[in-house]
């Protein structure tokens, strides 16, 4: 049996329904801000409102705001919502808190299929760029199905062998890619850059292949939130209550695949913001799925566009990648995490 | 009402349920009593439609359960099950609520007169004042009354109750057994209850089912089913069945 730490959260105040979105929302467009506003260019904010309305004099702001800024924005956020939502699906649909995009085996295994798509030297075009995700999403699914039937032990997905499978799964895809790397003669500049957990340089075009994946992934995964709550007491309890579990759990999982690999697609290897924001969320919210998800894709996204403003000045002019940072202030919250579980003697 | 034929259940290839038949009729309480292992949980798992079965049939209203949806079939039975997990960080009252899942919209939308069912579900089985209380926090008697308000807020005719006093006081154990006697008679619901309490099972049940490794040993009015010679036997200690004093019912007396 599973408990989830500390999760026991005191539940949301009955006449504030909306605080946790308000506040999360306060959060993200702080960090929208800053995201725009900071790099190796600052951009006043009274010329950000002049280069958004198009009035602005200043050439050299507009084409940083328009070229660079908005479109990094802009993905970073669609990356760290869609990795936060899906990694809270993950928590859930497992019932099991470790369980998020990398731990699992999916995003290694989506970057293995994006890596195979981009050796065939997609042309840069749209369609070009979305055959890099749509691999990633068959490849991230593949893993993630496989590291499940490795892990289940009878109905359930124990912490140990869930993470075991997702370790070993996660190895071989990673193993496997940088075969493909050293031996394709396609594109390497493109996957290596991709593989740091750089930004891929697609501009709005990566942004415009970005969103069919997400326009279809975080909808499903926001309305499967009862049904993850329903999870929660097991499939036995869920299907005597009512739920179809078969159905829920495959609309999940492809649901939370289809963004992960998406992300992954986009942005490489990026960890942690889909385990640590869920968490947070969890923490402060309540464990409810039906608030948990979408507050986690909020909630991710400002995170992971903070963590890339922080990846722009800490060695600047120099730019970290974006998951040396992420990992930086994740490892030791996943730590954390662990000790808190530990130290309920549930694990 | 609920029906089942021939019915075999088996767990990797090892049967734990073989060739039971026996039907509920509606407004009865039939009391499901044997021995630990006898196969109590699994006949009650298999007949709320979850299980897959090996041979034979359960109907309800002479239809295949499995032609039932999940909801259409959670509106029809509701279970107390035995030794589940419980999601720690619900509350009560929102673990009650997962009753009304299969009256819900596909957003999960909970209108007033849900939670106004749960209320009254929970007060039902004295437990109102948990409402606000995580089920983390809870004692296994509070969770297990939790758990019969969730089934009764699923407002459906059968109810399938595992061991639903396992973990009760004195007081709570009557007091859920004069509910669940009050719902069958007043409300007509149909319950399937399994009880280790042989006595309880003589007191409130209408006719008991006896089961022994899988098998169903006998079935019938609780006088006929509880007598010294079948209980010895099932049970393997000597017991002695006296008439009780103060009501129409066997008392039974391990020996």
């Amino acid at each position: 049996m599973i408990s989830w730490g500390r999760s026991i959260a005191a539940p949301l105040q009955k006449n504030q329904p909306m605080r946790p979105y308000l506040l999360t929302l306060l959060a993200l467009a702080l960090a929208l801000l800053l995201s725009i506003v900071i790099g190796s260019v600052f951009i006043p904010p009274a010329e950000l409102w002049a280069a958004l309305s198009g009035s602005g004099a200043n050439g050299t702001f507009n084409t940083i705001l328009w070229n660079i800024r908005l479109p990094r924005t802009a993905l970073i956020l669609l990356v760290g919502a869609a990795l936060s939502g899906s990694g809270a699906a993950y928590q859930g649909l497992f019932r099991n808190p470790l369980a998020d995009p990398y731990l699992i085996g999916v995003a290694s295994g989506a970057g293995l299929g994006a890596v195979l798509a981009m050796s065939v030297q997609w042309p840069y075009t749209l369609a070009g760029l979305m055959a890099v995700p749509l691999a990633a999403f068959a490849a991230g699914l593949l893993t993630v199905l496989l590291v499940y039937s490795f892990a289940r032990v009878g109905g359930s997905v124990p912490t140990t062998t869930l993470i075991l499978a997702g370790v070993a799964l996660s190895s071989f895809a990673t193993a496997l890619t940088s075969f493909l790397m050293l031996r394709s003669s396609g594109e390497l500049r493109r996957a290596l850059g991709w593989l740091l957990g750089g930004v891929s340089q697609g501009g709005w075009d990566a942004i415009l292949a970005l969103i069919p994946f997400l326009a279809i992934g975080l909808p499903a995964l926001i309305l499967s939130g009862h049904a993850l709550n329903l999870l929660q007491f097991g499939d036995e309890q869920a299907a005597q209550l009512g739920l179809d579990t078969r159905r829920a759990k495959l609309v999940i999982i492809v649901a939370a695949s289809l963004t992960t690999a998406a992300a992954v697609a986009f942005a490489g290897i990026i960890g942690f913001v889909g385990l640590i924001i869920p968490h947070v969320m969890r923490f402060w919210w309540g464990a409810d799925y039906r608030r948990l998800i979408p507050l986690s894709i909020f909630g991710g996204g400002a995170a992971l566009l903070l963590a890339d403003v922080l990846a722009r000045v800490v060695i600047a002019p120099q730019e970290l990648p974006l998951g040396v940072v992420t990992a930086l202030a994740g490892a030791p919250f996943f730590l954390w995490i662990l000790r808190r579980a530990k130290m309920g003697g549930n694990w | 009402m609920l029906k089942a034929e021939n019915l075999l259940v088996a767990y990797h290839g090892r049967p734990v349920l073989k060739n039971i038949s026996l039907g509920m009729e509606k407004g009865e309480i039939l009391a499901l009593v044997g021995p630990n292992g006898s196969g109590k949980s699994t006949l009650i798992r298999a007949l709320s439609g979850i299980l897959p079965v090996s041979r034979g049939t359960i109907s309800l209203s002479g239809r295949l359960i499995s032609a039932f949806g999940p909801a259409e079939r959670a509106r029809q039975i509701a279970v107390v099950p035995q030794g589940v997990q419980m999601p720690p960080a619900f509350t009560a009252l929102e673990t009650v609520l997962f009753g009304r899942t299969p009256y819900l919209n596909f957003l999960g939308q909970l209108s007033a007169e849900d939670e106004r069912i749960a209320r009254d579900s929970l007060e039902q089985v004295d437990a109102l004042s948990l409402a606000g209380r995580l089920m983390g926090e809870l004692s296994g008697g509070e969770q297990q009354r939790v758990l019969l308000a969730r089934a009764l807020a699923q407002c459906s005719p059968i109810l399938l109750l595992d061991e639903p006093t396992s973990h009760l006081d004195l007081q709570h154990q009557m007091a859920l057994m004069e509910l669940v006697y009050k719902l069958a008679r007043e409300c007509e619901l149909t319950v399937l209850v399994a009880l280790h309490d042989l006595n309880l099972a003589a007191r409130y049940a209408d006719r008991i089912a006896l089961l022994e490794n899988g098998e169903l040993k006998a079935i019938g009015a609780p006088a006929d089913i509880l007598t010294a010679e079948m209980l010895s036997q099932v049970y393997g200690w000597p017991v002695q069945v006296v008439k009780h004093p103060f009501q129409d019912a066997p008392l039974v007396l391990p020996g």
